[in-house]
């Protein structure tokens, strides 16, 4: 099964509760399809309200989609109960954007990463510790920062730690969404070095969610455009990016702020 | 003819509790023409907001403004009295804040915060107060100013909040804006929206911007000339297309490299990998003497250390602060 | 509208599920009023039997609360054993006294802890605010009682005050100004024992709700558009503190209705502390449970009084509520 992640005719419904009781339907997510083969990067662009950030939930079985199927490694995964679910969970782990909402603050860096492994509770101490310090140099931590509190460290390190503890599991498939966009440029640039380097290395799948098109055109194998909770347009992303089929994608491109081509800066003698 | 804004030798610094100094600007000099848009770059922590605020003292109590001169409009604004400089801000020089949802009183209606604006600096009546910023919320607003006008902060979207703090702004004819980070949160969309309003505004009233960003591409299309500030320094200041096409500091050039083609990528450069600049930027308050880049600064020589760079001319419109030139 | 009618059926939910427990506890408690007519030897147990049958004390509990329900609905209170009336005008003379307290308790010590509590906010961390804290920390510490016996001995030596009563013996010969000078010495030691065991708690939290505005970004960007500093204080910060400072008003009448009944029994007030006192000891039991009752419906007045002003304060409660 060359591809890791399917899926197919994905819809969700949310129901709210308007003034005097009458109720008010809002479809989230609406006859969404696409793939992701192993080891590759496929992007996932759009405006905000556009539905990746339901996309990604439902993925990551942190939702239940109200029709569609999610396949991931040749397993049907939306009609598991929660004990199946419990196998399939560690093999999808999300990283989010802001890494000062989702770590807290006060765990140190090498107890915020061995958290996951202790609630999976296969390794003994001594090996978490192992697992631990190992993924924090993945990374590039420095082992002298591995008890340092999660609050001291800077946005981009925090990033690390985030991706560090999503790894700790051995997942197959990240989900990363909006990762990078409250980072500084020269930051985005390391951490997505560092992304790719893990790619690499350890054969993992990106599913990479971005409002930022410039970012998650360098990423990508393939891309995917969004709009209202529909797939609008998905291919190569050298095809959609040269050639857009689509006015939302076109639009996305435009809106971009871009500086030309800059693989041509000449050096100062 | 004077320049707009003069600031010279500025130095700002952050004084803890215990009375330990940690520098936030050193030695900043710059200037900005009528008319101009000076877009100031630079990432967390090189005191872009600092910067900002400073300019009209409006630096949190552990703050302190140690030495310089800020002219604007031929007054010292950093010697001006308290009554002085209230009535310039917001009506000589406005500041827009970084998160508009946080710049905004969350229990006021959108069009008595900007009334309140008008009422600060202007003597009207009720109902050319009202008309007044009607006028003002249509600037940004051309269809529903006056749907705007009765909401509260909290029903906008970050684009139309965004916009209110233009608004407010503009509101009483400013001479100089200084925008921080003003599309910082928002869509791609949105912003190239924000960005238009500001090209709108500018041309229309004739309008000075220092507009402060960490992404170059927003300066690309919009500024004038550019100023890089790193670690409280200005490393460099040029006129846009050189700055960000030929960088000359080390820094700027690590910089612009680090940011991918994105869109315009070949296929070779595509999920390659980045020129990095290694490690991260200083802590100021460890820092002792030398050049603020050179610990990660690929051309680093034994004077780097030691003494710190002085602005060079590289050319008459284009200065940078490093060794390699000279200084 | 929503808003109020929800918050309408909390209070009177409350106020069934207080009456229950309270005739309930009551009830159960060992003992009743004819039991110390029981000791009395001169009282034959066929007396005091009759007087029970007659109190209706014989029939099963869940009749009773019915038929005091049902009463009540006519306002009809009860029947006080030891005053040998009916409970509702007792409640309602000595209620009445106790609101005058925490009502004007209530005034005063906002009025204070608002000035204070700002004063200090603005000086964070200097003498100002190193004052006030420290004199807050100290009264803090003082336990209610202890400053109400305080107050009482202040007025017993120095004589400047009445050492308790709510009237002068004399009170009846006097015009109306000066009842209400007479009615105004009176009150002012008990006020005084209240506002002191109140002050503390709301200063603190004045301060820090101000201390947290004060350093917001919008009251910055505020002050960025050349707003004058007076207006920023007052009108642009305090509304934006409002939202825990009223939250904490509707708490304060709780706490300060429970520390006014015990300074009315210290200072001898006539209100329903010293009333209610009696009345539990006695085991007079519809003057019980209209006292506590009585006192809830204060209560929840106060934080109905309190969602009021959240509404009309807050947009973004407003804008919740009436989703």
């Amino acid at each position: 099964m060359d591809r890791l992640l399917m899926v197919e005719r994905l819809a969700k419904r949310y129901e709210r509760t308007g003034v005097l009781g009458a109720k008010k339907e809002v479809m989230a997510l609406e006859d969404v399809s696409f793939s992701i083969g192993r080891a590759l990067t496929l992007a996932l662009v759009g405006e905000s309200g556009s539905g990746k950030s339901t996309l990604a939930l439902c993925i990551a079985c942190l939702e239940r989609p109200t029709s569609g199927r999610v396949v991931f490694d040749g397993k049907e995964i939306t009609t598991l109960d929660e004990k199946q679910l419990r196998e399939v969970r560690p093999q999808i782990q999300l990283v989010f954007q802001d890494p000062a909402r989702s770590l807290n603050p006060r765990f140190s860096a090498i107890e915020l990463v061995s958290e996951p492994l202790i609630v999976q509770g296969r390794l003994n101490k001594r090996e978490r510790e192992d697992r631990a310090r190992d993924l924090l140099r993945k990374v590039g931590i420095p082992q002298e920062k591995a008890s340092q509190k999660a609050d001291e460290f800077s946005g981009g390190q925090r990033q690390r730690l985030a991706i560090a503890r999503a790894l700790s599991l051995e997942p197959k498939l990240l989900i990363l969404d909006e990762a990078l966009s409250a980072l500084d440029c020269s930051v985005q640039a390391q951490i997505a070095n560092l992304l790719l380097e893990l790619q690499a290395s350890l054969g993992l799948t990106y599913l990479f969610i971005s409002h930022d098109l410039g970012m998650a055109a360098h990423l990508a194998d393939e891309i995917a455009v969004m709009e209202q909770g529909k797939v609008v347009e998905l291919g190569a992303a050298d095809n959609l990016l040269r050639a857009p089929g689509q006015e939302a994608t076109r639009r996305l491109i435009a809106a971009t702020p871009r500086l030309g081509a800059a693989d041509d800066l000449p050096r100062v003698v | 003819m004077a320049p707009l804004l003069q600031v010279q030798d500025l130095h700002v610094a952050y004084i803890s509790r215990a009375g330990k100094e940690s520098p936030a600007l050193e030695g900043v000099s710059f200037e900005v023409r009528t008319g101009e848009t000076l877009g100031v770059l630079g990432e967390s922590g090189c005191g872009k907001t600092t910067l900002a605020v400073a300019l009209l003292r409006l630096l949190p109590g552990n703050a302190e403004i140690q030495k310089g001169v800020v002219r604007f409009e031929g007054q010292d604004l950093l010697q001006a009295k308290p009554r002085a400089l209230e009535r310039i801000r917001g009506a000589r020089l406005a500041l827009i804040f970084q998160e508009p949802s946080l710049a905004l009183h969350p229990a006021i209606r959108i069009g008595e915060q900007v009334s309140d604006v008008l009422a600060a600096h202007e003597r009207n009546g009720r109902g050319e107060l009202r008309r007044k910023t009607l006028q003002v919320l249509r600037e940004v607003f051309p269809a529903d100013a006056a749907r705007i006008a009765e909401s509260y902060p909290h029903q906008l979207s970050g684009g139309q909040q965004q916009r209110v703090l233009i608004a407010m702004a503009i509101a009483c004819g400013p001479s100089l804006i200084v925008a921080d980070e003003p599309t910082a949160s928002l869509d791609p969309t949105t912003q190239k929206d924000i960005l238009e309003i500001f090209r709108t505004l500018r041309e229309k009233f004739n309008l000075s911007v220092i507009l402060i960003t960490h992404n170059p591409a927003l300066l690309a299309g919009l500024a004038d000339r550019v100023l890089v500030l790193y670690a409280g320094k200005v490393a460099e200041i040029g006129p846009t297309e050189q700055v960000l096409k030929f960088p000359q500091h080390p820094y700027t050039r690590a910089l612009m490299q680090s940011v991918p083609a994105g869109i315009d990528e070949s296929t070779k450069g595509r999920k390659s990998r980045l020129p990095v600049i290694p490690g991260e930027a200083p802590n100021l308050a460890a820092q002792e003497s030398g050049c603020r880049f050179e610990s990660r600064c690929p051309d680093r020589m034994d004077q780097c250390r030691q003494r710190e760079p002085a602005a060079v001319a590289v050319n008459e419109t284009h200065a940078v602060s490093c060794f390699k030139f000279g200084g | 509208m929503r808003y109020f009618l929800r918050r309408l059926m909390h209070g009177t939910f409350l106020l069934v599920g207080v009456s229950i427990l309270t005739f309930l506890f009551s009830t159960l408690a060992p003992g009743n009023y004819f039991d110390e007519m029981r000791l009395n030897p001169q009282i034959s147990p066929e007396t005091v039997a009759a007087l029970r049958a007659q109190y209706q004390l014989d029939r099963p509990l869940p009749a009773r609360y019915g038929r005091w329900v049902n009463a009540l609905l006519h306002g009809d209170m009860g029947f006080s054993f030891a005053y040998n009336s009916p409970v509702a005008p007792l409640l309602w003379v000595r209620a009445r006294n106790t609101l005058l307290l925490t009502v004007t308790a209530t005034l005063i010590a906002w009025a204070l802890a608002l000035p204070l509590g700002i004063w200090s906010a603005t000086t964070l961390g200097r003498l100002p605010d190193r004052a006030i804290s420290g004199a807050t920390a100290a009264l803090l510490v003082i336990p209610d009682l202890v400053l109400a016996i305080g107050v009482l001995i202040l007025a017993v030596r120095s004589g400047w005050f009445p050492a308790g009563g709510m009237t002068s013996a004399a009170v009846e010969g006097l015009s109306p100004v000066q009842r209400l000078r007479d009615l105004a010495w009176h009150m002012e030691l008990p006020v005084l024992a209240l506002v002191l065991s109140a002050l503390p708690i709301l200063v603190r939290h004045v301060r820090a709700a101000m201390a947290e505005v004060l350093d917001a970004p919008f009251l910055r960007a505020a002050a960025s558009h050349g707003i004058p500093r007076r207006t920023l204080l007052y009108w642009y910060a305090l509304r934006a503190a409002a939202n825990p400072l009223i939250s904490l008003f509707g708490f304060s009448v709780g706490a300060l209705l429970s520390g006014s009944l015990l300074v009315e029994v210290v200072m001898s007030w006539p209100g329903l502390g010293p009333l209610l006192l009696e009345a539990i000891l006695a085991r007079d039991l519809y003057v019980v449970i209209g006292g506590v009752l009585c006192s809830t419906v204060f209560l929840v007045t106060g934080n109905f009084f309190a969602d009021v002003l959240i509404y009309w304060a807050d947009p973004r409660i407003r804008g919740r509520a009436d989703a």
